[in-house]
């Protein structure tokens, strides 16, 4: 080491060189500049839309839109219309089952697939594939399988047991169903990815402590385990209420809302009004009830989990 | 801890195993079912379809079905099979894929490092929008894109997607961003590089598997989308998913489930194929805004 | 002229001051350190002198120029990152042109300054490797060369050893303070571990809550502390704080000190005047570790020294010393024995208090009385 070999005698080339007032304070606006086209964008096609569609429901218009005001006719219409309330009841149908079976379909799952298990890996892609298709994919496939003629049903005569009917896909009162049967399908994987992830975060030394305590796997898993998957439900919630919330691309698949209107949900409602129907009045103030739903369920539950980790 | 469990109950944990590995590959079995299920029916032929199964397998490999969803099935009017919605799918997907992951990549880098007055503010909102049902834009958005004379048109389309595809893009970047040290981007001003020169030379070399993560699942979300497809075009340049929708339940003669089993696989192979390829980024494009958010 | 001066500087953060009119300067040349808890406003006082926070109010100079309103690029600075903040896709040698590469250095002359860089680190092995391939030394010192390759007028040090082990911090502390003497540039460095401070610094700034407590050259810090703040700070094991009674003795006036079952009045060399005004009062006698010791006959009967004998509660060996515990007015007081006279736990000793030193703060306002 040389002491001289830093001094100052050799340093004017590393000087700074440019000096352009203008170039740093166009340096200071350009974070702005660059979100700035998303922020409007934000701002007109989200909140400014939500705005035109709540205006269009305050409106008579038909075919084309029409700026007069009708006050509420458009929602007394949409409470009036008996499909309207046959999309609601469905929406709560397959919404609770939907959720609730998934939860425990992927966490059950999750426990399994975290038992230290060969072929984690290939098991888990397997689960999660269905996830990379789309719905209408999903909803024509589960369409031909349990399509009465030749579908479940036929298997299981084939298979001996001919007094066997399993025919929900055309049954008006069991037709939902068949959409909360292919959703699971397409979604319980994904919950349980979520599932494992969040019993991969679990710090080990937690259920070492449990072990040491003498309490039994079980014990663990209920006492300690699952209770601190909680943040896990939290947004696997979330998730899943939206997803049945806009289900649109499934029923369309699957039954296009039939028999009838059995299998309508608010969505497939929506459209049909909206845009087969010739009702943007009634298309946009059911939009304006979806949009409320979510909020309706979204909104308490997240300000609930918000308290919850504010006070610990 | 593995060792106190096995030494007293090696009998019962054995079983215990056999018990855990039989559920998990009949859950397999279910998972697999109907993606096999597709796959057997669009190979066999109409009568064998007749004859046999869900479960049974086709006498001889037949192709037929294959052809005509791609060449000549009817989706509604017109005759030409999927090929010609196939590439409208990828003429927009790719550009609205392309454009939605780089304007996120921009956007998380300006609003993770360069905090500002209202930056979470803008963030917020960005965040909000990924939640409404789009059913509540649809109706003004389809007034825009007429009046803007891009409705119907690969165009319309791209913007669309790119409009509310930003919000998620943005997010998965934005949380990626969050785990580079702030320092960083510090040094790198000390060391004079302007907000340009940061991204290109410092952040987006470290960007890659996020932008792995934002276009996997971009291009999932964009080639499965169905609302924004069937509302927004119409006839001959609508997307893949619908003309398959349109193709399955038009009703003129015979059913052909082969062809409809065929037309599916057709329409979910390129992001099957994106999944089989690239699962893990997958799953955390998944995973990557759920369990933070 | 000063290399640094920083005048009046205030900073504020939603109508939070999280630092409170600062004030300090330093020659050319200088070692300073900013040294505190954390949370102390320290690292938010560098970022504003580097530029990449800015000043609500006061004055902030570089070398003869006013640099409130200039980029981190103008000020003729370079920093070094706690996390080393390197580069991760580039490999050290471009880490260490990066800067010179934006300032349009001809690329002849970036190769000869890495080259010496590399050469005064004897990181020359080390230049076509990326930084993850490093360990946590050879990092921090690509993030040192990164730094002097730009020949700055001010180097800006962010707890640059804190991610090093024990061992490692010592030996870095050294080759940094070796540096400092070979280029003689000016340094502002913080930390918040008082013995980095201690044998880095030519001057410390102790820092609480957004105030500078003290600023002053190592020596008058840790021997003429301002207030209870600083002296608890600076020194380790930390300073003894006995609560005691001022009393009157002979001429002067001394403590009151208890343990065991006997009593002690220390009278306190030169504490008359202002002790005086105590009297009766309890005041924190505080007291160095080392300047409690094992008797020695040699200083008996110099004034600055009293002897009492305290029963040990603890002992712990350090190697070189062995700190005893003994019980004073209720506290546990730390002195530091010579292994060979220190006694066993239960046994009592005679120790030797040097006053010379000691220290007087009002209990109330933590401020220095004596």
């Amino acid at each position: 080491m040389n002491a001289t070999v830093l001094s100052s005698t050799t340093a004017p080339a590393a000087r700074p060189a440019r000096r352009c007032r203008w170039c740093d304070t166009l340096d200071a606006w350009l974070p702005k500049l660059v979100v700035a086209p998303t922020f409007v964008c934000s701002l007109v096609f989200v909140y400014g839309y939500i705005l035109w569609t709540a205006v269009l429901s305050l409106t008579p218009s038909r075919l084309l839109p029409n700026y007069e005001f009708a006050g509420l006719a458009q929602y007394e219409a949409l409470f009036d219309n008996e499909r309207w309330w046959q999309a609601l009841s469905n929406l709560a149908v397959f919404g609770g089952g939907f959720i609730v079976i998934c939860l425990a379909v992927g966490l059950l799952l999750a426990v399994l697939l975290d038992q230290k298990i060969r072929a984690e890996g290939f098991i888990r892609s397997i689960y999660l594939y269905p996830m990379a298709l789309s719905f209408i994919v999903t909803g024509t496939a589960w369409k031909w399988i349990l399509n009465p003629e030749f579908g479940i049903e036929k298997l299981v005569h084939d298979w001996g047991f001919t007094n066997f009917t399993f025919d929900w896909l055309i049954d008006p009162e069991w037709s939902i169903y068949t959409v909360i049967v292919a959703a699971v399908w397409q979604s319980s994987g994904f919950v349980m990815a979520l599932f494992l992830a969040g019993l991969r975060g679990i710090d080990d030394s937690i259920i070492k402590a449990a072990q040491v305590d003498g309490a039994s796997m079980p014990t663990i898993y209920r006492r300690i385990i699952i209770p601190s998957l909680r943040p896990v439900f939290f947004s696997s919630f979330m998730i899943l209420a939206h997803i049945a919330v806009k289900s649109f691309d499934l029923v369309m698949a699957l039954t296009n809302g039939g028999p009838g209107f059995s299998s309508d949900l608010p969505a497939t409602f929506m459209y049909s009004f909206a845009f087969t129907r010739n009702q943007i009045g009634l298309g946009a103030a059911s939009a304006m009830m979806m949009l409320m739903i979510v909020v309706a369920v979204i909104v308490p539950f997240m300000y609930s989990e918000m308290r919850r980790s504010r006070h610990g | 801890m593995a060792d106190m469990s096995v030494a007293h109950t090696a009998g019962a944990s054995k079983l215990g195993r056999f018990i855990i590995y039989g559920l998990l590959a009949l859950v397999c079995l279910y998972y697999l079912m109907p993606l096999f299920v597709m796959l057997s029916t669009s190979l066999k032929s109409l009568d064998e379809i007749r004859a046999g199964n869900l479960l049974s397998l086709p006498g001889e490999f037949r192709t037929d079905a294959w052809v005509k969803a791609w060449d000549s099935a009817c989706t509604g009017v017109q005759c030409e099979g999927l090929k010609g919605f196939f590439w409208n799918s990828v003429s927009f997907v790719v550009p609205a894929v392309v454009i939605s992951t780089m304007i996120g990549a921009f956007n998380g880098y300006a609003l993770t490092m360069y905090r500002f007055r209202g930056s979470d503010l803008v963030f917020g909102m960005l965040m909000i929008g990924c939640f409404i049902p789009f059913q509540v834009v649809l109706l003004p958005m389809a007034q825009t894109l007429g009046a803007l004379g891009i409705a119907n048109s690969t165009l319309g389309l791209v913007f669309v997607h790119v409009v509310y595809g930003a919000a998620f893009t943005t997010l998965f970047f934005r949380n990626y961003y969050v785990t580079i040290p702030d320092e960083l981007v510090k040094a790198a001003k000390i060391d004079g590089a302007g907000f340009l020169r940061i991204f290109f030379s410092i952040i987006l070399p470290l960007s890659v598997p996020i932008i792995v993560v934002s276009v996997i699942w971009q291009f999932t979300q964009v080639w499965n989308d169905f609302l924004f497809g069937v509302v927004f075009s119409s006839g001959d340049r609508q997307p893949i998913t619908v003309a398959l929708n349109n193709l399955v339940n038009t009703s003129t003669g015979v059913k052909e489930y082969n062809v409809d089993m065929a037309a599916a696989i057709i329409a979910a192979l390129p992001t099957l194929l994106v999944y089989i390829v690239a699962g893990k980024y997958f799953v955390r494009g998944l995973t990557a805004g759920a369990v933070k958010g | 002229m000063g290399a640094l001066s920083i005048r009046n500087v205030r900073k504020s953060y939603h109508g939070n001051e999280i630092l409170k009119g600062i004030d300090l300067e330093i020659d050319k040349g200088e070692f300073l350190i900013l040294v505190g808890p954390s949370g102390c406003g320290k690292s938010t006082l560098l970022s504003m002198i580097a530029g990449l926070d800015s000043v609500t109010s006061g004055e902030i100079r570089i070398g003869d120029r006013v640099v409130n309103d200039l980029s981190p690029k103008d000020r003729d600075i370079a920093m070094v990152f706690q996390s080393y903040a390197l580069y991760p896709n580039m490999t050290v040698r471009e880490n260490i042109s990066f800067g010179l590469q934006i300032r349009k250095v001809p690329a002849a002359e970036q190769a000869r300054i890495v080259e010496r860089v590399a050469n005064t680190l004897q990181i020359g092995h080390l230049l076509d490797r990326k930084p993850s391939q490093l360990s946590g030394g050879q990092r921090q010192r690509v993030a040192m060369g990164r730094a002097i390759s730009r020949e700055p007028s001010l180097f800006l040090f962010d707890e640059p050893l804190s991610n090093l082990d024990a061992k490692l911090r010592v030996e870095m502390r050294t080759e940094i303070k070796l540096l400092h003497q070979r280029m003689g540039t000016s340094i502002v460095y913080v930390t918040h571990d008082q013995i980095e401070a201690m044998t880095l610094g030519d001057k410390i700034a102790v820092m609480k809550a957004g105030e500078v407590q003290q600023f002053g050259t190592p020596q008058e810090i840790y021997d003429n502390p301002a207030n209870l703040f600083v002296a608890g700070f600076m020194g380790s094991p930390s300073m003894n704080f006995i609560p005691a009674k001022v009393e009157a003795v002979g001429s002067g006036y001394g403590v009151k000190l208890e343990s065991g079952q006997r009593t002690h009045v220390f009278p306190v060399p030169g504490g008359d005047g202002k002790l005086k005004a105590w009297e009766g009062r309890e005041v924190l006698f505080g007291i160095r570790p080392e300047q409690i010791t094992h008797k020695s006959e040699s200083r008996l009967g110099l004034p600055q020294f009293q002897t009492a004998e305290m029963p040990i509660r603890l002992t712990e060996p350090t190697g070189p010393d062995t700190m005893v515990l003994v019980p004073i007015n209720g506290k546990d007081v730390v002195c530091r024995v010579h292994p060979a006279h220190a006694g066993q736990p239960g046994e009592s000793m005679e120790l030797m208090f040097d006053l010379s030193k000691s220290v007087f703060f009002d209990p109330a306002s933590e401020q220095r009385i004596a």
